[in-house]
């Protein structure tokens, strides 16, 4: 179970850019985080893989604080950042140093062919599409089989049917497994898909706002009611966590709940 | 700016790198016709390429043409056949083989120095910063000293003979990739790094598994800079007084007028020159392979 608590960072030059956040996610959860730019998602993330410390307060993962980056807590930027001098197979292994030759390369072919990327393995990252390059990172990231994997839009780069297809595709490679999944994302629809759980934060300094559970069952149907309510509720919460007034949506929302309930 | 042989090898010299941009810029006003634009534009470059040739094969032409014609002497300006015919005499009688290799061992030395020095001093006022503080104003200080001033100091210091020609090839080298060192560590993309640090690599992994490919495109251009200052030097530290050696054809050409001679030892140097380029430039290019570089676009 990955513990975020109280966390705070302040970055050199001043910028809050988080205060006090506390989250929890247990074990195999999905938890979606969104909220208004500048509101430190990256920030919370980078704190969470051990790239920078919080201020305050402290990361634990079962129990253990996190204080670099973690063997069991993976991360897919918001960019592929593959290393263009590296094959694509030799970028899915880069993270399996240490391990035989023949165990890295078993392990990377079935990782890339788990993204659909199979005859890809041998390209350079220049010759691989946004999407595909965005699966070779997601790929990387899942080969060291992390019990934590943290997501920063990962797919915000990319067009809609790539991202739906990706989004169906991480639900999938999450069956397998079942990681604890930290996901950031500005886009709604993708959040409800994926989550089972999704954390709005406010900005300046950034914090947490309010957290809403999304309890459909899977797969989720993208035009039920039951989305759109979902969705509705989730956007009006954005709407208050910038302090514009979202009375219309909530209003939709009453009617909406009424409709479904 | 990147390296664009493959591409440009219609060009006068293709060994100069051409920002990408303004090729870009070349290709579209060349040819407006979008569909036809590459071969549109490669028959564009054969043709400048040959316009290029145009004027000096015309006045070599006509040069040949005034001396055969009785018209002058070219004594002064030996007219081509007279310089091939130098150069043929030189090489057969072994005179310009022996002076060639004297040169390609003092550059080969300084070179291999030079670029030792620069790429050790380079490599840790880039990667520590302490050192780059205490190290780099010195450095930058020396590197304003046109090189050619350090010769006294280094004749007296080193002796007339082999040790300080090769003291000036290396100074000459160093500075082009110290410098090209330090710059291709800093400029090495944090986002790349930060990899490296997700997935626990310690010192040296991250120097052997990152910053060294990283920093390899950068150490190519560093490199062939430095050879090409060292090629330069390597005249220099010849003037200095050399039995033998290039440079020493030169001096004895002008002191005993023979300027066929000097022609001739000025294009031994162009075309040895020209030959280490490509050959560092062939031995590197198999490890960079992966560089999505406009030099590549072409190449399965
Ligand atoms: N390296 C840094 N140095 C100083 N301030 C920073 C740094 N990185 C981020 N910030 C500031 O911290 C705040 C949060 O940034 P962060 O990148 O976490 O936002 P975000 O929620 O991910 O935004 P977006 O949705 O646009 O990606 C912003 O105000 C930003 O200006
Ligand atoms: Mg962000």
């Amino acid at each position: 179970m990955l513990a975020i608590e109280s966390v705070s960072r302040t970055y050199p030059g001043g910028v809050h850019a988080l205060e006090r956040v506390s989250i929890a996610v247990a074990a195999g959860e999905i938890v979606a985080v969104v909220g208004g730019s500048g509101c430190g998602k990256s920030t919370l993330l980078r704190l969470v893989c051990g790239l920078d410390r919080p201020s305050a307060g402290r990361v634990l993962l079962d129990g253990g604080v996190v204080t670099g980056p973690h063997e069991k807590i993976g991360i897919v930027f918001q960019e592929p950042r593959l290393l263009p001098w590296l094959t694509v197979a030799g970028n899915v292994e880069f993270g399996l140093d240490g391990r035989p030759r023949a165990e890295r390369a078993g392990r990377a072919k079935v990782q890339l062919a788990r993204v659909g990327l199979a005859d890809k393995a041998s390209a350079w990252p220049r010759q691989l599409s946004g999407g595909q390059a965005q699966r070779a990172a997601i790929a990387r990231a899942l080969v060291t089989r992390p019990q934590v994997l943290l997501l920063d839009e990962p797919f915000s780069a990319l067009d809609a049917f790539t991202r739906i297809d990706l989004q169906d595709h991480l639900l999938d490679l999450w069956a397998d497994l079942t990681p604890t999944l930290l996901l950031v994302t500005h886009d709604v629809d993708e959040a409800i898909v994926l989550a089972d759980r999704i954390v709005v934060m406010k900005p300046r300094p950034g914090r947490v706002h309010e957290e809403i559970a999304i309890d459909l069952p899977r797969p989720r149907d993208r035009q039920s009611a039951a989305f759109d309510f979902a969705k509705r509720r989730v956007l009006c919460a954005l709407d208050r966590s910038l302090a514009r007034p979202g009375v219309d949506r909530e209003a939709a929302a009453e009617a909406g709940a009424a409709l479904w309930w | 700016m990147r390296p664009i042989d493959g591409v440009a090898r219609g060009h006068a010299d293709a060994t100069w790198s051409i920002p990408m941009s303004l090729v870009r810029m070349l290709v579209e006003t060349e040819a407006p016709a979008a569909d036809l634009a590459q071969p549109v534009d490669a028959f564009a470059g054969v043709r400048r390429f040959a316009l290029g040739l145009l004027i000096p094969l015309a006045l070599a032409l006509a040069w040949e043409a005034a001396v055969r014609a009785g018209l002058t002497d070219g004594r002064l300006v030996p007219p081509p056949s007279r310089i091939y015919e130098t150069f043929v005499g030189l090489a057969a009688s072994g005179e310009l083989p022996r002076h060639a290799a004297a040169t390609i061992l003092r550059v080969a030395l300084g070179f291999g120095l030079g670029v030792a020095a620069g790429t050790l001093a380079g490599a840790v006022a880039g990667y520590w910063a302490l050192a780059r503080v205490l190290m780099d104003p010195t450095l930058q200080a020396l590197r304003a000293i046109p090189s050619i001033a350090w010769v006294p100091l280094f004749i007296l210091w080193l002796g007339i003979f082999e040790e300080s020609k090769i003291a000036l090839i290396a100074v000459g080298v160093f500075f082009p990739v110290y410098l090209g060192v330090m710059g291709a560590i800093l400029a090495v993309d944090r986002k790349l790094v930060e990899v490296g640090r997700v997935f626990r690599l310690g010192g040296p992994a991250m120097i052997r598994r990152i910053l060294l490919p990283a920093v390899l495109p950068a150490y190519v251009v560093a490199l062939r800079s430095g050879l090409g200052l060292g090629w330069m030097f390597v005249v220099a530290a010849e003037f200095m007084g050399a039995s033998e050696g290039l440079g020493y054809l030169l001096i004895d050409g002008q002191q005993l007028g023979k300027p066929a001679q000097i022609v001739a030892a000025i294009i031994a140097f162009a075309v040895i020159g020209k030959a280490t380029d490509w050959i560092l430039t062939a031995a590197t290019t198999p490890f960079l392979r992966w560089q999505d570089a406009f030099g590549q676009a072409e190449t399965p």
